[in-house]
């Protein structure tokens, strides 16, 4: 189709603008970038900073307020004003997406062989049963178990990580010569996350294709790409390979990237205040198993067995666990969001496994939980000022103008401004709403904060100046904390001890030296191993020994 | 000198703190609210009108509620009463055609052909047997708006609250409330209405009103419900409930102004609805009889003079067009104002000047 040395995509002079109430905002500004066949390119940036604009601008897939200008070209054919007939023979054939969330990517209400079926029988003059053997060559291709079955599941029936697989089985149902990837493995886990880039890149090697790969997480870029590109405002900060980028990196902004992305055992060991030794448990579970309540015909589940965990007085405790661990569940229940079937979980030396109505509000003055998702987490109907009041306002601490004082007060703590108290969340950005989120966590000042994934959407250099943030204010007011995530380098930087969940079971806990150096259990170890580190030359030699070790 | 220097600096920190104060001031919600709905200009326009023709209805032909010793009785400025035949005037307006009773009214200046501006003795006309037809239509659309506020106050309420309970607590509550909505819905609405009418109608329209309100409130409960079951889910519910509040405060200082856009929206198409219900059921036979009047008994009896005397169809039409207009977009007004994610959609003409500025070369 190409000639060997022909880039499979060759964008020059590239440059993307959005029209917003009266202006011109460009998205994109003068990139030039080509992928070869059988390389990687990664975009590396912040949100915001363009990179999926690019993305979908190569394919003429913005919305209608955009406009393009510059060359892109795909095996040397001219896309940036090309027909729509020829664009659309293009998409899906010679360029293929995997998007971010699988979930919402994927059409719910039909099974995946019959969506792959459909890209294969729109580009080509293919028979429905010979398209369904194809589509299940796919299907086995990306490894998902059981391919003839797997054809007739709906996307709901596949675990998150099966749904990306598809995904990535729809998208080279036509052999393309390009694969964009635009955040593929941000939703998943580490050790799905993991499985994922190692198909990514056997299917690069199987199928020599070109991938455009688009990402914030350095450890993926480490992991896969030859070439890397930074972004930052719409305008290129530096283009090399990936030796160049991690090794010699030339811009400040690219050093600073670098730094912010947390790397495992980096951070020198944090003790415990020596006069916050020997104080009785902040939080005490003791053999707690929680369970959702059968509803109608689906049976009770339970989601937590037999956990015990101690919190001590300014003492930060990281909960680690892939998704559906159960760690959620135990952060919820440890404020008293969720009842207990069996064992007792004590507060502040209060016993709340049974709670009252009186016994949940007199907790409540103790304890803080930051949410996950700060876009859902604040009421999107209530300025700031009066979220963060309103613990403040419902405990009776304070009123009026002593209300007003006290949340100007909060939000000079964590550091925004106080003209921010009029507006709504979605005024904010993501760094600020979970900024907002702990200032209203911390308004009564409890002794307990749970802070649940509090930076899983963040972008890394946000997520620095969080978790810096949340360090300050900890030294300060010496809560306790139970710091839930998924991160295993997070936690490495913030807590004290760390617990290890799978199952619903605690798998392991102990200081964070010994969990993160010396793991005894290989459940620990696996999480650990498949954490990708910012270094293309380690993450190669973690990599292989991951795969040895299976 | 340490003195004055002192005060200079509290003077200023004074001033800083006030200019700061002043940025920072905290606006509640509802503040923000009607800041934001006096800035949509359709809906103010519309809010306008809705006054002005509530206030010219109301005080044209004055208030009579109640029977016998309850009966509040305001006069109007209009001269003309609904049940005052006045043969001369009928004659005196007779148009060119010699149709009787056509309109007085003339809004054509005389530069465009027309007679001036002039009112006349019967500027709506008069209607076959020579009543005066202002009279009438605004007796009429005294009548259809109090039957619009009537059944809609109900219904909101109702609905909101039913909805409300049912989506927050769930389970038996939820079951319960629902299949109760069930039995309401499946009975026709035509039917109810015919037999609250045929039992309520001559009692006047207020308590026909109200039965109509007692039976206009499940399609909104269930779109109140459905909200309320998505945003109980959401992460802003139990950090409310971690803040402390009770669960009336989490349904309706945090639920409740979340699921407002569908209340207004519903709850506009049910006071339109109402009208138009009234209209319907009047124009059947069911709901206002005469002598009273109300706008869906006028176009009803005066169907049949369309060809000559049109103006007995428009008059009506045209009151019962603009209220319904009106309330519709003061209910986009409101979903525009309590929504914070609202934005401005790019206009043609903003898009036409970015394609002229695209085509600059860049």
């Amino acid at each position: 189709m190409s000639t060997t040395n022909q880039p499979v995509l060759q964008v020059s002079k590239f440059n993307i603008d959005f029209w917003v109430e009266g202006v011109w905002y460009p998205a994109a500004i003068d990139m030039n970038f080509d992928v070869q066949a059988g390389k990687v390119l990664a975009i590396v940036g912040e949100s915001g900073s363009g990179k999926t604009s690019i993305a979908m601008g190569l394919m003429d897939l913005l919305a209608s307020n955009a406009r393009v200008s510059g060359s892109v070209k795909v095996n040397g054919v001219e896309m940036v004003g090309a027909k729509k007939s020829l664009l659309r023979k293009t998409r899906g054939a010679d360029v293929a997406y995997i998007f971010q969330e699988p979930m919402t990517a994927l059409n719910p209400l039909y099974t995946i062989g019959f969506q792959i079926v459909e890209t294969l029988r729109t580009h080509y003059d293919m028979g429905p049963q010979e398209a369904k053997t194809r589509a299940i060559e796919l299907i086995s291709m990306v490894e998902i178990p059981n391919p003839e079955a797997s054809f007739n599941k709906y996307p709901h029936q596949l675990s998150g990580g099966q749904r990306q697989r598809a995904m990535i089985a729809q998208s080279l149902a036509c052999d393309p010569g390009l694969l964009v990837a635009d955040e593929p493995t941000t939703a998943l886990d580490v050790t799905v996350q993991a499985e994922i880039l190692d198909l990514i890149r056997n299917l690069r090697d199987k199928l020599n294709s070109a991938i455009l790969l688009i990402t914030h997480d350095m450890g993926v870029v480490a992991d896969l790409a030859d070439h890397i590109l930074v972004m930052k405002d719409g305008l290129t900060v530096e283009y090399g390979t990936s030796d160049q980028i991690f090794n010699h990196p030339q811009r400040p902004y690219t050093k600073e990237l670098l730094a912010a992305v947390p790397k495992l055992g980096s951070v020198a060991v944090r003790e415990l205040r020596p006069e916050l030794v020997g104080l009785p448990p902040v939080l005490k579970l003791q053999n707690v198993s929680i369970e959702y309540p059968k509803k109608g015909r689906v049976p009770a589940f339970r989601a937590v067995t037999d956990f015990s965990l101690e919190i001590f007085p300014g003492e930060i405790v990281g909960l680690v666990g892939e998704s559906g661990s159960g760690k959620t569940t135990v952060g919820r229940a440890a404020i008293g969001l969720l009842p207990t079937v069996e064992g007792k979980i004590e507060i502040v030396g209060r016993d709340i496994t049974k709670p009252t109505a009186q016994e949940l509000r007199e907790i409540r003055r103790f304890t803080g939980i930051v949410f996950q998702d700060p876009g859902s987490s604040l009421n999107p109907r209530l300025p700031i000022g009066e979220s963060i009041g309103e613990p403040l306002l419902l405990s009776g601490d304070a009123k009026g103008a002593e209300l007003n004082r006290r949340v100007e007060d909060l939000l000079d703590s964590v550091e925004l401004p106080r003209s921010y108290r009029n507006r709504y969340p979605h005024e904010l950005s993501g760094g600020q709403r979970q900024r907002v989120g702990i200032a209203r966590a911390l308004a009564l000042t409890p002794s307990l904060l749970i802070a649940d994934e509090p930076t899983s959407a963040l972008d890394v250099s946000v997520q620095a100046r969080f978790l810096d943030l949340l360090q300050n204010l900890q030294d300060k007011l010496k809560f306790a904390c139970l710091f839930i995530t998924h991160d295993l380098a997070v936690v490495d930087i913030l807590s004290h001890r760390i617990a290890v969940m799978q199952d619903g079971r605690l798998v392991e806990v102990g200081t964070r030296d010994q969990i993160l150096k010396n793991p005894r259990e290989e459940y620990t170890k696996r999480l650990i191993g498949a954490v990708p580190v910012p270094d293309p030359e380690a993450q190669r030699i973690r990599r292989e020994a991951r795969l040895a070790s299976k | 000198m340490d003195e004055i220097k002192k005060s200079t600096i509290s003077t200023s920190d004074k001033n800083e703190t006030g200019i700061e104060s002043k940025e920072t001031e905290g606006l509640s919600q509802r503040q923000i609210i009607v800041k934001r709905f006096i800035k949509h200009k359709a809906a103010m326009a519309s809010l306008v009108t809705l006054i002005a023709i509530i206030v010219i209805v109301y005080t044209s032909l004055g208030v009579n509620i109640g029977t016998g010793r309850f009966k509040i009785s305001i006069p109007g400025w209009w001269p003309y009463k609904i049940d005052q035949i006045d043969p001369e005037g009928a004659l005196a307006s007779s148009c060119n055609g010699g149709v009787t009773g056509c309109p007085t009214l003339d809004l054509a200046p005389p530069f465009l052909d027309g007679d001036g501006i002039r009112f006349g003795g019967h500027p709506f006309g008069t209607d076959i047997i020579g009543i005066d037809y202002f009279a009438l239509v605004m007796r009429g659309a005294q009548q259809s708006i109090m039957v619009m506020l009537i059944v809609g106050t109900l219904g909101i309420l109702i609905g909101t609250i039913v909805g409300a309970i049912a989506g927050f607590f769930g389970g038996i509550v939820d079951a319960v409330l629902m299949r109760v909505t069930d039995m309401f819905l499946v009975t026709p609405t035509i039917v109810i209405g015919a037999v609250i009418g045929f039992r309520f109608g001559n009692l006047g329209v207020a308590p026909l009103a109200i039965m109509l309100g007692l039976f206009a409130w499940m399609g909104l409960a269930r779109f109140v419900r459905t909200e309320f079951l998505t945003l109980r889910e959401r992460e802003f519910v139990d950090a409310a409930r971690v803040a402390g509040a009770s669960d009336r405060r989490i349904i309706f200082k945090h639920i409740l102004p979340n699921a407002i856009g569908i209340i207004v929206v519903v709850g506009t198409l049910l006071l339109s609805g109402a009208i138009l219900a009234e209209t319907a059921l009047s124009y059947l036979g069911f709901g206002v009889r005469a002598p009273d009047v109300s706008l869906g008994l006028l176009i009803s009896q005066y169907q049949g003079s369309f060809g000559i005397s049109p103006w007995l169809f428009w008059w009506p039409g045209t009151l019962i067009i603009s209220i319904a207009l009106c309330v519709n977009f003061i209910g986009d007004g409101l979903r525009d104002a309590f929504d914070p994610r609202q934005r401005r959609h790019i206009s043609m003409k903003e898009r036409r000047k970015a394609r002229e500025l695209s085509e600059v070369p860049s």
